[in-house]
């Protein structure tokens, strides 16, 4: 569909992917011929033996005398077809796709938190166009109401005057802004993108569950689950008249750039950062759509405007989707606690010159209380009731309603009436069908104590939807989350988005959370949907200043990545020489591996370990820099680091010191080349690229000269030179350079001063000015000669003119200080 | 009464700081009736890259500064001259606590001074079951909002002792509570966590209290300092009263307004984000003197 997705995992071209393009059963190599093969119809029938629809609840699949509805017809059919092991294959693939991609979602349990696969659910959960068309219909609608809404809210409050809402409802809500108040978004628009959890009621009519205006999340998402679900079924898709999404992206894309005060600037989203249980998903949207994706350290406000700090200096910034939640935006006037804040953010929106999606204070449509008040003001407004209703819902700060409440517990949940979580979130006090949750039967008591704290919503039972368990299917509950982007033609529905599905048959578990699962939702039109792609319209424009736009975070996060895997780098050959070593006379107190266990520590390697702490740490601290950039590589790279890791950490414990633990840094340095070679051979040239290679030029520059000082000292054991050779990865070099002799001179000159040797000093330097040759033309501001420049070139020239007799031990010395200096001169120049 | 007033902040870093950009409530307000400023200007040292003045949600007077460079000091001062307004004790016509939620009823709005604004949790004053207990205690005996609001203050300056050493100012209500000692700002907050707890709408009052030296000493100068109190929703008919429980009085003519918020977090004089690596020491000075 979109080819900007990295093209990984089981492509269209190989068997196992084919299998269900054109189902050939009569093929299968079957070893009792004598078997009669089943037919069309009783392979279908198999598929649906477990599937039972309950009672009293209505069914996506099945209608209420149990005949398959017409838009599954032709899926199921098609997917009856498929052997165990054909279906097999295509949920791995689709498995597989979402782990290449590295999707994830970060789980927070009660004391621990950790990266989760998206957990798919494989099978689509199909919708006929027809009946999707109501429901965007009906949202759309509803979408318009909250727009008016909250511009009342934050406007006239006629609607806390004239009763539709109680004052105390929004008084007593930390999520209605007092600053906010009396501010008009410059777009004309407080709201540009929602989300909705609509279900299916037993009476086959669709209700909204929530409405999430605050930073809804999901887009990138459902996008995800489609790759997935197409990589698993790409004939059955191909051939189900399925609506695309990409026509949605690129609507929402160019109505955000449309909002701009000028051409150049980026679109921007704002993250909390990777710690954010979406985090994933924000990366993805901004390298999907072509945003900047920042931080709020990386802003700043000056003279009411919204700039971000790059290393081409500060830019302005005129369009800032926020995916963090309004509290923590500004803590001059919001969180006073906030760190991931931006001060005089509210500044630059009171100003008019910053349009941000959804302007801030947008979390309170999400009270859960105030749904008991939406149907009132429709009437009201629209004079009549929405199409699409949200599901009854009582506040309990009046009276009449808590006298309701109390006699109607049994059917209903009780919870924080200023809640703004999910519907099947519920919170610690929680009145679950006329029972809290230590089982007692309602007190009425706590309804009277704890009134305007509370609101109740009536218990509505989820239509059920296919689950593959073990080959066949299941009756599953399910929820849909349907995304809307506004665009200058109005809300623009998404169609499909995801389904939520339950592990259980229980309402209750669908929250992923707890378990759920998520299906691709597939709007079945009558005929083929044209071919629609992100990329056809996108405009490539290469300016400077697009490259400049690197935020300074984001390089610095680029350069000291480069830096920790060259330093993994070295750390592994010394490792591997170390246990050469030791596998040859097996002893570790023999003067040579006694020098090389020093050098080692003092690099803050023990030798005693087999996998040692000090190399793990710097693992860990690539993966942490590569983390809080994953919108900057790819996610091939991504996968080589966090391979390497694991692979670290799995066979450490078992090694043995010698050859066992040579054989394993060979192992280390095989995979750590094989993740600079994906970044180096595949990432592009820009700016991000050019500080993850200083990293690695500034980093191997002093960390051979180090290495040279210690075994070209005049003073190292026998053997030492040999050790510098095989660190500087050089053997072939030096024995084609000098082929029977190995001196200090030799060693020297291959590693200091050769310039065609790649790993030498001296190249590292030419490097250098490459990349600065590329920064001071994106950042005129750094003056013509940075102080950076002048002492690489010093040392340059001091290299290129010395002969490797000159450099004594206490020149290696000076020179290591001097390519200690870079890393701070870097920073001065481009990352203040 | 007119009153000439000069408040001087100033901060010194051990290294130049980021100072950022901050937003200070120090301006006094202009209230129809009962305070007139006459005269008001705020300063500061160096000079910023920026200055923005306007009203926050509450109608006060907001500065909001910001530096690009890196600062060694930086000193806010405020003079102003202000008319502060007699205005006579009146007399408790406000309703009885019983009918309270039918007279808030009446005035509902979302209006920055609507008694809904200040009847629920605020960030500094959250519901605190001890304060809620022990204000049911002293209001046994009152029937009416003034009644209960005016016990409540008394109440406070008789069972706390005031003490600058015993918290700061970011120190939680709970932890002021339990000690029973505090500076002005404590006691207002336990006064607005009592009220609301009694379902009487509080609300949080910064600004400057004339202090007169002791007999026969002279006047030191800079000595006062920014002072806090409280402000009941007494019903539709006597509005906001305001008390200041430090000082077990009605705040009046020795009292001017600076800003009103729910809590201190509405309020605060100075807020700013600020990197600093060191340390930072403040001064603060006020003069409030009467004019001839």
């Amino acid at each position: 569909m979109t080819s900007d997705v990295p093209e990984t995992g089981a492509g269209a071209t190989t068997p196992a992917a084919q299998a269900d393009a054109m189902p050939k059963p009569e093929d299968k190599t079957d070893a009792k011929p004598a078997a009669p093969k089943p037919t069309p119809e009783q392979r279908l029938a198999a598929l649906l033996a477990a599937y039972r629809p309950l009672d009293g609840v209505a069914d996506e699949l099945m209608d209420a005398r149990g005949t398959i509805r017409p838009v599954w017809r032709p899926f199921l059919n098609e997917l009856s077809q498929l052997t165990p092991d054909e279906l097999t294959h295509a949920t791995a693939r689709g498995s597989q796709y979402l782990r290449d991609a590295g999707v994830f979602f970060r789980h927070y349990g009660p004391d621990s938190e950790e990266e989760r696969d998206w957990p798919l659910a494989h099978l689509p959960l199909l919708i006929d166009s027809g009946e999707w068309s109501q429901i965007a219909a009906g949202l759309v609608e509803r979408a318009d109401l909250l727009e008016r809404i909250m511009a009342d809210l934050y406007g006239p409050g006629a609607l806390v005057k004239q009763g539709l809402i109680p004052a105390d409802l929004l008084t007593a809500n930390p999520e209605w802004l007092r600053p906010l108040v009396g501010i008009r978004p410059r777009s004309g628009h407080f709201l540009h993108m929602m989300a909705f959890d609509i279900g299916r009621g037993p009476d086959g009519k669709w209700w909204v569950l929530d409405d999430r205006t605050q930073a809804p999340s999901g887009a990138g998402f459902a996008l995800e689950t489609r790759m997935a679900t197409s990589r698993s079924f790409p004939g059955i898709m191909a051939r189900s008249n399925v609506l695309r999404l990409a026509g949605f992206f690129r609507a929402f894309r160019d109505a955000l750039l449309a909002l701009r005060s000028d051409g150049d600037s980026r679109v921007t989203i704002l993250t909390p950062g990777p710690m954010t249980d979406t985090y994933y998903e924000h990366a993805y949207i901004a390298r999907y759509l072509g945003f900047l994706l920042v931080q709020g350290e990386d802003l700043v406000v000056r003279d009411g405007r919204l700039m971000v700090h790059t290393v081409g200096g500060l830019q302005p910034i005129s369009v800032l989707w926020r995916r963090l939640d309004s509290g923590w935006l500004d803590p001059l006037e919001l969180r006073e606690n906030s760190q991931i804040g931006t001060p005089g953010l509210l500044g630059a929106l009171r100003s008019g010159q910053l349009t941000m999606i959804n302007a801030p204070g947008s979390g309170v449509l999400e009270t859960r209380a105030l749904m008991a008040f939406i149907p009132r003001i429709a009437r009201k407004w629209l004079g009549r009731d929405l199409s699409l209703p949200n599901i009854a819902t009582w506040w309990c700060g009046a009276a009449s309603a808590r006298a309701y409440v109390k006699a109607n517990a049994a059917r209903m949940t009780i919870d924080s009436a200023l809640s703004t979580n999910l519907p099947f979130d519920h919170g610690p006090e929680v009145v679950i069908a006329g029972r809290h949750p230590d089982g007692r039967p309602l007190d009425a008591g706590y309804i009277d104590t704890m009134a305007e704290r509370l609101a109740a919503q009536e218990i509505v039972s989820l239509s059920t939807a296919p689950a593959l368990v073990d080959g066949r299917l299941e009756a599953r509950p399910m929820s849909l989350r349907v995304i809307l982007g506004r665009t200058a033609q109005g809300w623009q529905v998404m169609p499909g988005g995801f389904a939520r599905i339950g592990h259980s048959a229980t309402s209750a578990d669908i929250s992923m959370q707890r378990g759920g699962a998520v299906s691709d939702v597939w709007v079945v039109a009558p005929v083929t949907p044209p071919e629609d792609t992100l990329l056809a319209t996108v405009t490539p424009h290469h300016n400077m200043a697009q490259f400049a736009a690197l935020p300074v975070r984001a390089a610095d996060n680029l350069f000291w990545l480069g830096r920790y895997t060259e330093r993994a780098q070295q750390k592994i050959r010394l490792l591997r020489a170390y246990h050469l070593r030791l596998a040859e006379n097996g002893l570790a107190d023999l003067p040579l591996t006694g020098h090389l266990s020093e050098a080692l520590s003092i690099m803050g390697v023990d030798t005693a370990e087999t996998m040692p702490e000090g190399l793990m740490a710097d693992l860990r601290s690539a993966i942490n820099g590569a983390g809080r950039i994953r919108d900057r590589f790819s996610t091939d790279g991504w996968n080589a680091l966090t391979d390497l890791q694991r692979t670290a950490a799995k066979i450490g414990p078992r090694l043995q010191p010698g050859d066992d633990c040579a054989r394993a840094m060979s192992v280390l340095l095989r995979k750590v080349s094989g993740f600079s070679g994906l970044v180096h051979e595949n990432m592009y040239h820009a700016t991000g690229w050019r500080f993850l290679s200083l990293g690695r030029a500034i980093e191997r520059a002093w960390a051979t000269t180090n290495m040279l000082a210690t075994f070209t000292d005049p003073d190292a054991p026998e053997g030492a030179l040999d050790i510098a050779i095989e660190a500087g990865d050089a053997i072939m070099i030096h024995r084609l350079r000098f082929p029977s002799v190995i001196s200090r001179d030799t060693v020297l000159d291959l590693l200091l001063l050769d310039e065609a040797n790649p790993r030498s000093v001296l190249s590292q330097l030419g490097d250098i000015l490459g990349h600065l040759d590329w920064l001071d033309k994106l950042c005129p501001q750094s003056g013509p000669m940075t102080s950076l420049r002048r002492e690489v070139l010093r040392l340059q020239t001091a290299l290129t003119i010395a002969e490797a007799a000159e450099i004594t031990p206490e020149r290696l010395s000076e020179i290591s200080d001097a390519t200690a200096s870079f890393s701070g001169l870097l920073a001065d120049s481009y990352l203040r | 009464m007119i009153y000439a007033i000069r408040l001087r902040i100033s901060y010194a870093y051990e290294r130049p700081a980021d100072v950022g950009r901050h937003v200070l409530r120090l301006l006094p307000l202009t209230l129809p009736g009962l305070q007139i400023v006459h005269e008001s200007r705020l300063s500061f040292q160096p000079r910023p890259s920026e200055v923005i003045n306007r009203r926050d949600f509450f109608g006060n007077e907001c500065t909001e500064i910001a530096y690009i460079d890196r600062q060694l000091t930086t000193e806010f001062e405020m003079r102003a001259r202000v008319e502060r307004l007699e205005k006579p004790r009146s007399l408790d016509v406000s309703p009885r606590r019983s009918d309270f939620v039918a007279e808030m009823a009446g005035a509902a709005s979302l209006s920055p001074h609507a008694p809904h604004q200040f009847l629920w949790a605020s960030p500094r004053v959250p519901r605190h079951a001890g304060i809620a207990d022990w204000a049911a205690e002293q209001a046994r005996s009152c029937e009416t909002a003034f009644a209960t609001a005016e016990a409540i203050s008394l109440a406070l300056h008789r069972d706390m002792t005031f003490d600058a050493e015993a918290t700061l100012v970011d120190t939680p209500i709970a932890e002021a509570f339990a000690l029973r000692r505090g500076v002005c700002q404590d006691f207002t907050h336990i006064a607005i966590c009592a009220l609301r707890s009694l379902g009487i709408p509080a609300g949080y009052v910064s600004g400057f209290l004339r202090t007169l030296p002791p007999k026969g000493q002279a006047r030191l100068e800079g000595a006062d300092a920014m002072h806090a109190w409280v402000r009941a929703w007494c019903g539709n008919d006597m509005g906001w009263v305001e008390f200041d429980p430090t000082n077990a009085m009605l705040a009046g003519s020795d009292h001017v307004v600076i800003a009103y918020g729910r809590d201190y977090f509405d309020v605060s004089p100075v807020k700013g984000a600020l990197r600093i690596a060191g340390g930072r020491s403040t001064k603060q000075a006020v003069d409030m003197v009467e004019e001839d």
